[in-house]
């Protein structure tokens, strides 16, 4: 549910830069803060603070890929695969926590807490191998380092020890 | 080495905050622009500098403020702080650490182009640089460094940080103005030009996140001081940010000129290749620069230079490759990069870029037949200037002067099916190290 302080949020995105439209960026931002992802219902929202059609807003939602078109996990893995990483070793990386987590790149484990994914350069090119788990930077890992990475982010959820 | 300029006081304790800030001199700069000078005055002092934008394209800063279209629409200026270029971390590091030089240097910048509404488009992954950005904006509000009357001058100036949300195409210049527009970010025709048509059709500007940030250095020490750093034509320090295969990477700021091989075998700096292998190719601009051959390690780091030895200077991201990596599937993996990110808008770059990773990667798997290395070339051809903006172009660098350079690894890819680098690994029965060669099978 987009709450009525997200809205009125937006509302005031709109009258905040020199043209309203403008708005729509930091709108859908706000939308998928409140409801994890871009559903029909964040995109109304939007659309009604900025007095766009919703068409036109998911024109724009559908651009950008930071704006999930589907429910991810509580927590977002995202591993860096551009050129430095690649110099680096991020692929055995990336198959070292396909293992270690049980998906494949771009799913989400069954019980919903990791979404494991691959992305274009995360601006980390000199500490690669290089990831973010919702957004925050972790660099220089090594299969030990991610290991005790994922050991902390299950701890944080409350997960029993995988074996 | 000289004084550093873009990074001094990076290091500093708690410099992200505005009195640590102000204690080790921030934001005299500005008192010292609003006071003394003229906003002409400070375009010309620019121009002294030599100052050249840091983003890519390395075009004279002054230059480009100058061209601004004398009308009465309002102007804006727009912080590129979309860093995305792969190989390219120095806009991320300024902004998480010391965000209000980036600040200033926008009051100062809009100061000179007369412009009352600034924005400043933080990459969206860069969460924590977005988040400081934004705070850095709130203090600077807060301390009457922005908003009506700045210092108690007669300049007024309202930043909007505007958050991307994951799209490398927003780093070109008016595929961001549609962004912070609120569309898709397709790329414009040009002309007009953004100084002439920009944001809400009002002349803007448009500065990488570095070439702000040294702005109030150049205020601070005059155009000749700055100007006395690098070579002739390429004045002043820059942050290299070097990647890949060195022994410490990181980013290094050095006045323009110095010679690559300083960058990566000085002490300093890189220190040597990684596993003391032997040096195979130089990115030197991010990955949308041509790849040179370990013969042009004696490069002087400046535009000229690099542009002489068949490159550019790009972005400052210095991507080191060693012998221990296939040049075919690195060259594979950055197509990927360009496949996945060109917008869709133009038909050569969105197909050209979709086919050739396609047949880079049956190359790579040993699906490939030797005609596809000519394929390659030519769809090369087809694409490179035949597109809305430099984002096809930049597809093709990697492919092209990697073909010229190793065409007999991409020939052993199809003759052999398998990798020259991983089957002479192999000869050699070398002892296995901790870092396996990359890309190989």
């Amino acid at each position: 549910m987009i709450s009525e302080q997200a809205k009125q949020r937006m509302r005031e995105l709109a009258s905040r830069y020199p043209m309203a439209r403008s708005a729509v960026m930091p709108s859908l931002h706000i939308a998928q803060q409140e409801e994890g992802y871009i559903t029909p219902e964040g995109l109304r929202a939007v659309a009604e603070a900025i007095n766009l059609t919703v068409a036109d807003v998911e024109s724009v939602a559908t651009f950008y890929t930071m704006y999930y078109q589907k429910p991810q996990g509580k927590k977002i893995i995202n591993v860096c695969t551009s050129i430095s990483c690649y110099l680096r070793n991020c692929d055995s990386l990336v198959s070292h926590l396909e293992k270690r987590l049980g998906i494949k790149r771009g799913e989400t484990t069954a019980d919903g807490n990791y979404t494991l994914n691959t992305v274009e350069c995360i601006a980390s090119c000199s500490s690669a191998p290089a990831l973010q788990v919702n957004g925050e930077f972790y660099e220089n890992l090594t299969q030990e380092s991610a290991d005790a990475l994922i050991d902390q982010l299950d701890r944080e959820l409350g997960v029993e020890k995988r074996v | 080495m000289p004084e550093m300029i873009i990074t001094k006081n990076l290091d500093v304790p708690g410099i992200d905050k505005l009195d640590v800030y102000r204690q080790n001199g921030g934001y005299e700069a500005l008192a010292k622009a609003l006071r003394e000078y003229q906003p002409d005055d400070i375009i010309e002092l620019i121009k002294t500098s030599g100052l050249r934008g840091r983003g890519g394209a390395g075009f004279p800063t002054g230059m480009k403020w100058s061209f601004l279209a004398k009308n009465d629409k309002p102007r804006y200026l727009c912080c590129n702080a979309d860093e995305s270029e792969p190989g390219t971390c120095k806009d991320r590091v300024l902004m998480e650490q010391i965000p209000h030089r980036l600040v200033e240097g926008v009051i100062i910048t809009s100061y000179a182009c007369k412009v009352h509404t600034a924005f400043i488009y933080v990459r969206g992954e860069l969460a924590k640089a977005g988040r400081e950005v934004e705070r850095a904006v709130d203090e600077a509000y807060a301390a009457g460094l922005l908003g009506k009357n700045i210092l108690g001058s007669d300049f007024s100036l309202d930043v909007i940080v505007h958050r991307g949300a994951g799209a490398y195409i927003c780093g070109e210049e008016s595929a961001l103005m549609e962004s912070l527009e609120g569309r898709r970010g397709y790329p414009r025709l040009k002309p007009p030009f953004p100084a002439v048509v920009g944001l809400y059709g009002g002349p803007t500007v448009i500065n990488n996140c570095e070439t702000l940030a040294t702005v109030p250095a150049i205020i601070a020490g005059g155009g000749d001081w700055y100007a006395s750093f690098g070579t002739e034509k390429s004045k002043g320090t820059r942050i290299f940010c070097l990647s890949g295969q060195v022994k410490k990477p990181g980013n290094y700021e050095l006045p323009l000129g110095v010679p690559l091989s300083t960058l990566i075998y000085d002490e300093q700096y890189g220190g040597g290749i990684l596993d003391d292998r032997k040096l195979k190719a130089i990115i030197p601009g991010g990955s949308s620069t041509f790849i040179l051959s370990p013969d042009k390690v004696d490069t002087p780091l400046d535009y000229e230079s690099i542009a002489a030895a068949g490159s550019m200077l790009g972005s400052g991201g210095v991507i080191v490759i060693s012998d221990a990596t296939c040049i075919v599937g690195a060259i594979l993996r950055m197509t990927e990069f360009y496949r996945d990110e060109s917008c869709g808008k133009c038909t050569p770059c969105r197909e050209g870029t979709f086919w050739m990773t396609e047949i880079l990667e049956r190359l790579e798997h040993g699906h490939g037949h030797l005609k596809d290395v000519d394929l390659l070339m030519d769809i090369c051809d087809n694409l490179a200037g035949k597109s809305f903006c430099p984002l096809g172009d930049a597809a093709t660098s990697s492919i092209t002067s990697g073909i010229r350079q190793f065409r007999e690894e991409f020939e052993y890819h199809a003759r052999y099916g398998c990798c020259m680098v991983s089957s002479n690994e192999k000869k050699q029965q070398q002892p296995t190290t901790a870092s396996e060669p990359v890309g190989t099978h």
